[in-house]
């Protein structure tokens, strides 16, 4: 059966719009020596590699992690490479973990990252391959339309975007590490910001960052190893991936039957059955302001229809009964291949009760969250201070 | 852990040129069909998909996401993807299987070569501030193992044509590859090189194909297989990306995961070798007697599409056994430069 697994060690770079000062390796690597150094291991007792990151042409280097290997500490060693589209960081936590949990490795590194500034994604995700639907203006432009099907939905009053996004970029000026430091953010300069893709604002749309974040999961005796030594770790209480097509009959974008299975199977899995009562800290995936409530409701958060008004009666703040990115989120650093990664290092920081600055009071239990393609690809896990 | 079995293998036919998209839906969809009715398993006993593919290979970002269109997936499915040869995606299957998340599970690798210029294409998996600026193609970075390999005393050109008739004549009982015939060593030797000393016959062919594996839990294999092909070893490691701070003549990641899967005294080994001298590299790295048969189905050297022939050689090794013809059987996967990548899967008849 499966073996227990947890977090113990995280590790992140600064992220920003163009890290000019390294390269891909040394990006990689300083999110590498950090979760190491945080688990208190060195590269010498990790048993294998995980590595994601979202589309090569967003560098322009084919199967990067080729030429990574030797500043991944990766040389002589099992190597992975998962892509998931944006929700790959995810989808690399949950296959280190399995690692661990199948009781193949004792500790297992699972690293992710995206160097936005050495290509151009929007300029990646514009290709149009015969036979394919073109996507054009980016990802934005995709998913507006989602959007503005969320809000004639719901009826939720326009300003609720603008919150998700004061509330983001407020959080992030709380962490070190995020790309965006706005602590002076407003509704009213969000409101004021041009318009991209009607209703997403500027201010309303995540960055493109460079960035990458490693994480470094141990088995029972591995993590009971460092709580022992005085260093809190995250035990992994459940783990869930859906897949669904990209387009179909009866697709719903708003709310796709892939996420909110996924998000079932994890509450049962963790022995959750109110997640709103039990969870007490959230990393989702937010890359447009409005996917907040829109990603509460398919994660049976809230009812549909209804996940706006814990935005609106700001329960997702720091503070709130259910806080969401206290890191900053997407909206405040979009490293895109780590952004999944980043969700689920964050939540594991929750409960380890390191978050510094943007630390829930007494997280105890806490989701990581990641989607990618279009509304398809879904993980996620929850993660313990005890074993559960 | 549950004893994982391979109970299904399919593979599409290896061509120059298929009419499929860079996705590989056309070439995927019969070829799922095929193994689920082997095994007499519909699409909603699957408990866990996972693929092989490369974005770069396809000349767009996101391939596999189309390729899901290839399974249906609605109801929604546990699926993943990893942008290696398919044979990594049939491994973190197998870890799949072995937590308990899933009894049956189908791993598939798509690769559609003749979309790009492959060997151009390959070149951009080299280091990108020092070494892709120059362009060295990948036949050029194998000619310049051979070389290294012949001057060494390692092997000739003489064995590697050798390699090379052999594969072809075993392909000829093999319907799905794309390179086939009864040709002399000899013959071979008096052709033109194409990047010295490699002669075209020392190359894999480039082409098109897909290729799909099953595996099952303990309780489930013997349900849906007449004679289970189990694994017993799955072992993969990496060697350094730095060209020149490896010895190209040996592949220690090679050494090291055959040694790991218990790769010796086998029957029959199906070997992922682009290059006849890669062949006689790997028998040497994983230590295969000179009595084991190697690449029955004529290999990579007869039908190599990128991401799916690691694949379909722990299939075409699974099948052996399946098929009663051996009781012991390896198969081997390679990815990267110069046999970087390994990857190797023991398999046995119970």
């Amino acid at each position: 059966m499966k073996q227990q697994a947890a977090v113990i060690g995280v590790g992140q770079t600064r992220h920003r719009a163009r890290r000019a000062d390294v390269s891909i390796a040394g990006l990689c690597r300083e999110a590498v020596d950090r979760a190491i150094a945080d688990a208190g291991v060195g590269l010498a007792d990790i048993d294998a590699v995980v590595v994601g990151k979202a589309p090569d042409l967003f560098e322009g280097v084919m199967m990067p992690e080729l030429y990574l290997a030797d500043a991944l500490g990766a040389t002589g060693k099992p190597l992975l490479r998962v892509h998931t589209a944006g929700s790959v960081g995810g989808a690399t936590a949950l296959v280190a973990a399995s690692l661990v949990q199948a009781g193949v490795h004792r500790r297992v590194l699972a690293v992710a990252f995206e160097k936005q500034s050495e290509s151009n994604a929007m300029w990646a995700l514009s290709i149009t391959p015969p036979f394919s639907m073109p996507v054009l203006a980016g990802a934005g432009g995709y998913f507006a339309p989602h959007i503005r099907a969320y809000i004639r939905r719901s009826g939720a009053p326009e300003h609720i975007g603008a919150m998700v996004a004061v509330k983001d970029r407020r959080n992030g000026s709380l962490n070190p590490y995020a790309h965006l430091q706005q602590p002076d953010i407003t509704l009213e300069s969000v409101r004021s910001s041009p318009m991209l893709w009607d209703p997403v604002r500027y201010d309303e749309t995540c960055p493109s960052s460079d960035g990458a974040c490693a994480v470094v999961l141990g088995d029972q005796a591995a993590a009971a190893a460092a709580e022992a030594a005085g260093r809190p770790v995250a035990w992994i209480r459940a783990t869930s991936m859906r897949t669904e097509p990209t387009m179909f009959a009866g697709k719903d974008h708003v709310n796709p039957r892939a996420g909110a299975d996924a998000a079932a199977a994890l509450w049962r899995q963790a022995g959750i059955t109110d997640p709103a009562g039990e969870i007490d800290a959230a990393e989702i995936y937010v890359p447009f302001s409005w996917f907040e409530p829109m990603w509460l409701e398919n994660l049976g958060f809230a009812a549909p229809g209804e996940g706006w008004r814990l935005t609106a009666a700001g329960e997702t703040e720091i503070g709130g009964s259910l806080p969401v990115n206290p890191s900053g989120g997407v909206l405040s650093s979009n490293p895109i291949g780590a952004s999944g990664l980043l969700r689920f290092a964050e939540a594991a920081l929750q409960v380890m009760g390191k978050a510094g600055a943007h630390q829930v009071a007494g997280a105890r239990t806490a989701l990581g969250h990641a989607y990618g393609g279009g509304s398809q690809y879904f993980s996620m896990w929850v993660v313990s201070s005890t074993p559960g | 852990m549950t004893d994982v079995a391979v109970v299904g293998f399919a593979q599409a036919p290896c061509v120059r040129r298929s009419d499929s998209t860079t996705s590989g839906v056309e070439m995927l969809v019969p070829i799922f069909a095929e193994v689920l009715a082997s095994t007499g398993l519909a699409k909603g006993d699957i408990g866990f998909w996972c693929s092989g593919s490369s974005d770069y290979l396809a000349g767009r970002a996101f391939s596999f996401v189309q390729a899901v269109d290839a399974i249906g997936a609605f109801p929604p499915i546990m699926e993943s993807h990893v942008e290696m040869d398919g044979a990594w995606a049939l491994y973190e299957a197998w870890v799949k299987i072995r937590t308990g998340d899933a009894d049956v599970a189908l791993a598939y690798g798509f690769g559609k070569s003749s979309a790009g210029d492959l060997r151009r294409v390959l070149a951009l998996q080299l280091d990108p501030y020092l070494l892709a600026p120059l362009w060295p193609d990948s036949v050029s970075i194998a000619a310049l193992q051979a070389r290294l390999g012949i001057d060494a005393g390692l092997w000739s050109e003489k064995e590697m044509a050798e390699v090379a008739a052999r594969s072809r004549a075993a392909a000829v009982s093999n319907p799905r590859a794309q390179v086939s015939g009864e040709i002399s060593a000899e013959e071979l030797g008096t052709r033109p090189y194409i990047a010295e000393p490699l002669r075209a016959h020392d190359c894999a062919p480039v082409g098109d194909g897909a290729a799909v594996v099953i595996l099952a839990s303990a309780e489930r294999a013997p349900g849906l297989c007449a004679r289970p092909a189990w694994i017993t070893g799955f072992e993969h490691r990496i060697d350094s990306g730095s060209l020149g701070a490896r010895d190209l003549t040996t592949a220690p990641s090679a050494v090291a995961a055959g040694r790991a899967a218990g790769a010796g005294a086998v029957d029959v080994a199906e070997l992922h070798a682009p290059f006849t001298h890669q062949e006689i590299l790997l028998r040497e790295a994983l230590g295969l007697a000179g009595s084991v048969r190697v690449n029955p189905s004529g290999g990579a050297l007869c039908g190599n599409p990128m991401f799916a022939a690691g694949l379909a050689r722990i299939g075409e090794a699974a099948r052996q056994i399946m098929t009663g013809r051996a009781g012991r059987a390896l198969g081997h996967a390679t990815g990267g430069p110069a046999l970087q990548q390994n990857l190797v899967c023991v398999l046995e008849a119970r």
